[in-house]
């Protein structure tokens, strides 16, 4: 492990994953790909951090924000377009969707229930454990997963057998439309410290500060010193997921506007609770409401931008390009196949 | 009477019943969001966010039901009730047997259900029939908004505890919220007579265990719940037109289940075909299979049904559940007609 991250390859994963789900969010738009869609924007600068420290043979085990890890994880990008158009010929023979690809090549699995990738990676850490050859396994969860007891359960297996495992809690802040504060109790750092975990806090948009962190963890986890839980600070940008009725209303006046006249009609609806009760509700749902706006408009948030800052500016910009290119290439090979799919 | 959409009518019921009884209490994953109107008539005590923890959710909804409470568990699509199996299944749903009947659970777990908009088989199950498979545990799927308010006050009412199943192609509020309707592109095949349609204020309650005979006819008999009734009401209208009188049948409920109905059906038709959106196996077709036997009705029978995983490509997802085509064709069989294109195409093959 060198001591200095390669920024420069790690800004190209940033951008190779940025750019990927840009294109998914085009075709999700554009009723190509259907069902639900979360993106992992704002998520880069932690998968690209961990993802760099990966060797093939170790695993991956990662929630419905699957795309990203995927990518950076050396998977096929045509691949992953043709399976997320319902293709054939796509990865998992269009039959997996984003909630669910698998790659068992690359020893990667995604899962569309929350939580569910801490147990998984725990039957990965325990397959690397056994066969001795220095192997690791990484799972990505949100903070709003650490209240499934399946997390919980998982940490303190992991723990006791030491098991070479990085647990990446990627801190949004949300678990879904609700404030993650309202319903998790005594802090992330102290829950995982509860299970003897050593716990490592970064903030998830910086990408070398997510680099050596990571580095460490699977370094120690490489070596049999068992696992570690890594908090990384991210943002949330495109909503829960797309379609996010929170995020329209955040985002759109108009749908703003439409749902303020039933929100007041509700105060006054029927009988029920009294008014000091009501307008307490209508005061949290304001709040959450400007939580998600202000986040909207919160500048310095896209870890491709402060990762672009680091950048000499035409280095940065031939990184994008290539990227782009990639990326485009990849879409264009995947539309040329068969796509399964009603009119 | 009103119309109202599938969405309103379950709110009308719950709201209803939320004002006639403070008992009543809401809660579950972002619902003070998701059920914003009721959280804003009845407050942060009875309208409840819980953490993304569906086994505390449903064992707290349990332990509330036990002592006195009337509370409604909103697990959000009901693949996730399996992370909470254990509360439903091995508790709420024994309470009353072990307790010699002196302790029941009031309690009703709503959840959204079923496939055809693209989410794949870990979002797009139907479950009920493994649901209905225990004892202790009502199922109810509605198919039409009047019985989405009334299913929903029955299972309010119910001594508990009961599934209210709600499937994602008649609610406008889930079909917004996974993005599916916001597309135009997105083609979903929504059937409008159970999205909108007339319910009475207030809403009247739809007793569990009974069935509902949608049309009359008499030379086959198609069984289902939820979209299922839809999809059979097109197939048998397309069937009458080759000369088939064709029943459809909407059981409501998938436990307790209406045997009568189903009997007296097979009886008269000679020819069941359930459609269920559910698995095939261990489920609510083979246990119509077994009431028509056990009845000795002498009924042939044949069924529609989800044979695996759902895919998520929308072609093979289609082929997957159960389809006016798919319907149409076993019911040809079943009465012995194999239309020549299937012949022809079997032959191919």
């Amino acid at each position: 492990m060198s001591a200095q991250p390669d920024l420069r390859s790690l800004y190209r994963q940033m951008c190779r994953m940025r750019y990927v789900e840009e294109t998914v969010a085009g075709l999700w738009n554009d009723g190509l790909i259907t069902g639900e869609m979360h993106l992992g924007t704002g998520e880069e600068a932690t998968i690209a951090g961990v993802a760099a420290h990966l060797r093939p043979g170790d695993a991956l085990s990662v929630d419905y924000r699957s795309t990203p890890p995927f990518v950076a994880h050396g998977v096929d990008l045509e691949a992953i377009f043709r399976e997320l158009l319902g293709d054939a010929g796509g990865l998992d023979g269009g039959r997996a969707g984003h909630m669910h690809l698998l790659s068992p090549e690359h020893l990667a699995a995604a899962s569309g229930i929350v939580g569910a990738s801490a147990p998984v990676v725990c039957g990965f850490g325990l397959a690397a454990q056994l066969d001795g050859r220095g192997q690791v396994a990484v799972a990505f969860f949100g903070d709003g997963a650490v209240n499934e007891g399946m997390v919980m359960e998982s940490l303190n297996l992991a723990s006791v057998w030491r098991l070479p495992v990085v647990f990446v809690c990627k801190d949004n802040r949300w678990a879904v439309t609700t404030r993650s504060r309202s319903v998790t109790a005594g802090g992330l750092r102290h829950r995982a410290r509860g299970f003897g975990l050593p716990v490592v806090t970064v903030d998830g948009r910086d990408v070398a500060a997510v680099w050596r962190a990571a580095g460490r963890a699977v370094d120690n986890a490489r070596r049999g010193l068992g696992p570690t839980f890594l908090i990384a600070r991210v943002e949330r940008l495109e909503g829960h997921f797309l379609g996010d009725p929170l995020m329209q209303v955040a985002r759109n006046t108009r749908v703003l506007t439409a749902e303020v006249a039933p929100l007041v009609a509700g105060v006054w609806s029927g009988p029920g609770a009294g008014l000091p009760v009501r307008l307490r509700s209508l005061m949290r749902l304001s709040q959450t409401i400007a939580a998600a706006m202000l986040g909207q408009v919160r500048p310095r948030k896209d870890p491709l931008m402060l990762t672009r800052g680091l950048l000499e500016a035409s280095q940065a910009a031939a990184l994008e390009q290539e990227t782009r290119a990639e990326v485009a290439g990849a879409l264009a090979a995947a539309r040329g196949g068969k796509v399964l799919r009603s009119a | 009477m009103p119309r109202t959409t599938f969405s309103q009518a379950i709110e009308l019921a719950l709201s209803a019943a939320m004002a006639e009884d403070d008992r009543v209490l809401v809660l579950g994953e972002d619902v003070q969001m998701l059920r914003r109107s009721l959280f804003l008539r009845f407050g942060t005590q009875r309208v409840r966010n819980t953490p993304i923890s569906e086994s505390a959710m449903l064992g707290t909804a349990l332990g509330a039901a036990m002592a006195g409470w009337r509370p409604v568990a909103e697990i959000m699509f009901v693949d996730f009730v399996t992370v909470a199996m254990d509360m439903l299944m091995n508790h709420a749903a024994k309470l009353a047997t072990f307790s010699n009947g002196r302790w029941r659970a009031p309690l009703v777990v709503r959840a959204a259900c079923g496939g055809g908009y693209g989410d794949a088989g870990q979002h797009e199950q139907a479950l009920w029939g493994m649901l209905a498979g225990v004892p202790g545990l009502s199922v109810v799927v509605p198919s039409t908004p009047a019985d989405a308010a009334g299913l929903m006050l029955a299972a309010l009412h119910d001594p508990g505890p009961v599934v209210f199943l709600e499937h994602k192609l008649l609610s406008q509020d889930w079909l917004e919220a996974v993005g599916g309707h916001s597309r135009a592109r997105a083609a979903l095949d929504v059937p409008e007579n159970g999205t909108i349609g007339e319910v009475s204020f207030p809403p009247e309650a739809t007793p569990l265990g009974q069935a509902a005979l949608r049309r009359p006819g008499t030379n086959l008999a198609l069984v289902s719940v939820g979209v299922g009734v839809h999809r059979c009401l097109s197939a048998a209208a397309t069937l009458a037109d080759e000369g088939i009188d064709t029943a459809v049948l909407d059981l409501r409920t998938v436990s307790p289940l209406d045997r009568e109905a189903v009997t007296e059906l097979a009886s008269s038709t000679g020819h069941v075909l359930v459609v269920d959106e559910d698995y095939t196996r261990g489920g609510l077709s083979g246990e119509i299979a077994a009431v028509i036997a056990e009845r000795d009705t002498g009924a042939r029978f044949g069924r529609v049904t989800c044979e695996g995983t759902i895919p998520y490509a929308r072609e093979l997802e289609r082929e997957m559940l159960p389809n006016e085509q798919r319907i149409v064709t076993a019911a040809h069989r079943l009465l012995g007609r194999e239309s020549r294109q299937a012949a022809s195409s079997q032959r191919a093959r």
